[in-house]
């Protein structure tokens, strides 16, 4: 018997004026790992997203078992045997895990009433059979990322699937919470149950993966192997053309003192501390890195030092001003650029021409205005140059930004902080969810702007942004910078161990 | 007379003047725990308020008014949900036209019917007492010997409660207005179920407008029928944190100081002296509440809750004060009386609102990709 599970042929489905999905032919075996590269915008999401049934392909045929059927919506998969574990989890925050197991296909007893028990102990059985742990009885918000991903993997199994589609599954996780899913994902195949593994990182996919696929522009452009591939082969494939994995960079040669944090203290938006005592220094010329999992306060930090957010203790000195208490344009005026985390809510007004949000930080002066107008010839002028110089596709500096990909909205977002006269640059997260060709650009980019004698803060959950940028690697925990060391000599596990909050003295023994 | 009768009808008094609020508050419950917000409570009260007037008057039979107003509720409540589903209007303004709807036609078809026809109410629904129950002392006139909307008030509260936390239904009713994608991925009908939650909610709703014309007043004036009692109703749902027994346990207070306010004017008692030891009480029970949760839920051993402790100590004092020292009468305007619920509005909603959580999606428009 050697009928796969999952046979999909002729997939094809058109967004206006977008082809997304043409005519892909994919097969899963039972009990592999097919992992699935591609860019965002190659057509992955599209294509998981008519095999869970929430579109609907306008040509071409799904096979389960050798049985043509018709997926309609998320029910008919999940009668398929198929389950989706979603990138942002599908699991309600302020319910129980068990309550959110249940959801949809609720035991009853006496006529009306949830037995929760009956659930749990199923889940109980689940969670031991898969080697997957979870406590039933907690609450969703209350766990880690890790655990809520478990939670969310049962809710999958619970629901019979043979099938798991997991969705860029490793993009919240730790490098050790990594390598604990790999062991499910393991422990799941081992099982009988069959994978597809959606990821654009490279190294995952060799280690994971039994089969590759790679998509581009709505296209499958090749199947392999890890036996059979490398990581830069993939790269080329998912990009089309040559790709510089690494960043290429001479030694730094720090400079003058340009940021200074004493004992930083700030609070989150639920008025819990969020940064608790923080010291750091950024020199001119140098890349200070700061690697952490989501959620360990960077995001606080970076608003604190830029003046989006209160500072509840602690000093803060840019260029030899005190900016602890500054207002967001005193920081941008002695010389700070801002690369922000969220894009879309704070680095542009999606809604403004790229020619308006490529002036956003300096509007008011001239030429941008004169008097009390704005210069429209000026200002036009400046993005044409900008859009030109940083290679932004738009078809026009008119153009909303709402409707440029994510990797051309970056770049925006990057001339107008880079074109500026800046001291000192803070990076959050400045390639996340953007094409390879753009990662390539941005982070050339921070390199040059390191070499002309600007201090970058760069604040990443990528460890291989990091590496690849930083000259110095400060690690945060809940709050803490509980490490710096030279980028040279650091090591992932290294890191991935400070990054979980465990310090290279007490894992030795 | 300062005496336990005195007391006893103000705290059965204050059930009844809680009613009203407390099935307000569940109509936004139920609209919102899905995902609606209904600021339109007020409005759908008053239509029934008045639909069930005229139910009542045609059909010469009260409870043939109660299913009317019931009834013209659910069609609000549908009316809202198409509005907020349907044609994706922002769901402030959808209740902001209700509430305005509601005004404009009531006052003109109650010149048009009532008036000009001289209508009159057909009287109110009878009280029922239970028997044996209704013999305890304090607790049996409050409880079991009331009208049958303040009965059915009491029980939807706990049927809600146990529907919206310990049922299916609930569940997914929870699940829908927490986080709808979620939902639609395990094959819940979004908008189905808030279609539905949301035209229960008006029915609640309903009730309450038919508990004003047929069960309190008997009559229907346009223009006094309501008085903001739909937006208390809100601010209860709101400091109740969407919890039906919560809402209870505030709108009651809120009746309390309302039915104080009526038995002051009456001027048969030293109101100052009464107003004290109301207050004091209140601060007392819930100071000494407060205290024990805090106590009880405390995470620092040597922690003790030393501010809730004082307010149940001033409340002591207070309650006490009129039996100590003589309290000198005073002659309280009336208009001033009729303040305390909506002074305590402010305070309650200022004071608690930055303790609760709304449901996370209400609000929003649920649609697929």
């Amino acid at each position: 018997m050697d009928e796969p599970v999952l046979r999909v042929r002729g997939i094809t489905k058109r967004f206006p004026g977008v082809l997304a999905n043409d005519h892909i032919d994919l097969e899963l075996r039972r009990g592999e790992v097919l992992a699935m590269l591609g860019e965002n915008g190659a057509g992955k999401s599209t294509l998981m997203n008519i095999i869970y049934g929430l579109y609907t392909q306008d040509e071409g045929e799904i096979y389960i078992n050798g049985r043509q059927v018709e997926i309609r919506n998320p029910e008919d998969a999940i009668r398929c045997g198929i389950g989706m574990v979603h990138q942002h989890f599908m699991l309600v925050p302020v319910l129980t895990v068990a309550e959110n197991l249940m959801l949809g296909m609720e035991h009853v007893r006496g006529y009306f009433f949830l037995d929760k028990e009956r659930t749990i102990r199923e889940i109980e059985a689940l969670s031991k059979q898969y080697g997957l742990e979870v406590d039933p009885r907690a609450t969703v918000e209350d766990l880690p990322v890790g655990a809520q991903q478990r939670a969310e993997i049962i809710k999958v199994l619970y629901r019979g699937a043979e099938i798991l589609i997991l969705d860029e599954p490793t993009a919240v996780l730790t490098p050790q919470e990594a390598d604990d899913l790999f062991m499910v994902v393991r422990s799941l195949t081992e099982q009988g149950k069959s994978i597809i593994f959606i990821t654009h990182k490279l190294r995952e996919v060799m280690e994971i993966a039994d089969r590759i696929v790679v998509l581009r522009g709505g296209k499958l452009v090749g199947t392999t192997t890890p036996a059979e591939t490398s990581r830069a082969e993939l790269a080329n494939m998912m990009v089309g053309r040559e790709v510089l994995l690494q960043v290429e960079k001479e030694p730094a040669a720090p400079g003058e003192m340009v940021l200074a944090v004493r004992d930083l203290r700030v609070l989150d938006d639920r008025e819990h501390p969020a940064v608790n005592g923080v010291t750091l220094e950024v020199r001119a010329g140098e890349v200070l890195g700061v690697a952490g999992v989501q959620g360990n306060g960077q995001r606080e930090l970076v608003e604190a030092l830029t003046g989006l957010r209160k500072v509840t203790g602690g000093q803060v000195q840019l260029l030899g001003h005190d900016t602890t208490h500054a207002a967001p344009r005193q920081v941008i005026e002695i010389g700070t650029a801002h690369v922000p985390e969220d894009r879309h809510k704070h680095g542009l007004v999606l809604a403004y021409p790229v020619e308006d949000d490529l002036v956003l930080c300096t509007y008011y002066l001239p030429p941008f205005t004169r008097s009390f107008n704005l210069q429209p010839y000026a200002i036009e002028t400046n993005a044409v140059n900008l859009v030109d110089a940083f290679d932004i596709r738009t078809p026009t500096v008119a153009t909303p930004a709402s409707s440029l990909s994510g990797g051309n909205q970056q770049k925006v977002i990057v001339a107008r902080e880079f074109s500026r006269n800046v001291k000192l640059l803070i990076a959050a997260q400045p390639t996340r969810g953007i094409d390879v060709g753009s990662i390539e650009f941005i982070h050339k980019n921070i390199i040059a702007q390191r070499d002309a004698g600007v201090a970058v803060l760069l604040v990443s959950a990528e460890l291989d942004e990091i590496m690849a940028l930083s000259d110095r690697i400060a690690v945060i925990y809940k709050g803490e910078i509980i490490d710096t060391v030279p980028a040279e000599t650091a090591t992932r596990e290294q890191l991935g161990l400070l990054m979980a909050g465990v310090h290279e003295a007490e894992a030795g023994d | 007379m300062l005496d336990a009768n005195f007391f006893t009808a103000l705290l059965s008094l204050s059930l009844v003047k809680a009613t009203p609020l407390v099935l307000g508050a569940m109509s936004g419950i139920l609209c919102e725990r899905s995902g609606i917000i209904n600021i339109g409570i007020e409005g759908m009260m008053l239509m029934s308020a008045f639909a069930g007037f005229l139910g009542a008057v045609f059909s010469d039979s009260l409870w043939v008014g109660v299913l009317v107003g019931v009834l013209t509720g659910a069609v609000m409540g549908a009316f809202l949900a198409l509005l907020s589903i349907r044609y994706k209007v922002d769901q402030i303004i959808g209740g902001t036209v209700i509430n305005l709807l509601a005004v404009g036609i009531t006052s003109y078809f109650a010149v048009i019917i009532i008036d000009n026809q001289s209508l009159s109410g057909i009287g109110v629904l009878p009280i029922i007492q239970i028997p044996l129950l209704a013999d305890i002392p304090v607790i049996g006139p409050i409880l079991f010997r009331n009208q049958p909307i303040t009965f059915m008030m009491l029980i939807l509260v706990f049927v809600l409660h146990v529907a919206l936390f310990y049922t299916p239904w609930g569940l997914r009713t929870r699940a829908v207005g927490e986080h709808p994608r979620a939902a639609d991925t395990v094959g819940i009908r979004v908008n189905r179920m808030r279609y539905l939650d949301t035209t229960l909610g008006g029915m609640m709703a309903g009730l309450a407008g038919a508990f004003i014309t047929l069960e309190s007043v008997g009559s229907f004036e346009s223009g006094v029928m309501t008085n903001g009692r739909g937006f208390i109703a809100l601010a209860v749902m709101v400091s109740g944190n969407w919890r039906p027994i919560n809402a209870l346990i505030i709108a009651y207070i809120f009746g309390v100081s309302d039915a104080l306010g009526v038995r002051l004017q009456l001027g048969d008692v030293n109101q100052l002296a009464t107003l004290l030891i109301v207050a004091g009480l209140g601060m007392l029970i819930g100071g000494a509440l407060w205290a024990l949760t805090k106590y009880l839920g405390r995470r620092d051993e040597n922690k003790v809750p030393v501010t809730q402790i004082a307010l149940a100590v001033a409340g002591l004092v207070m309650v006490l004060a009129p039996a100590i020292v003589e309290i000198p009468e005073t002659n309280i305007p009336f208009q001033f009386l009729g303040l305390p619920p909506y002074i305590l509005t402010i305070i309650i909603v200022a004071g608690l609102v930055g303790n609760v959580r709304p449901p996370a999606a209400e609000g929003k428009v649920y649609e697929k990709q």
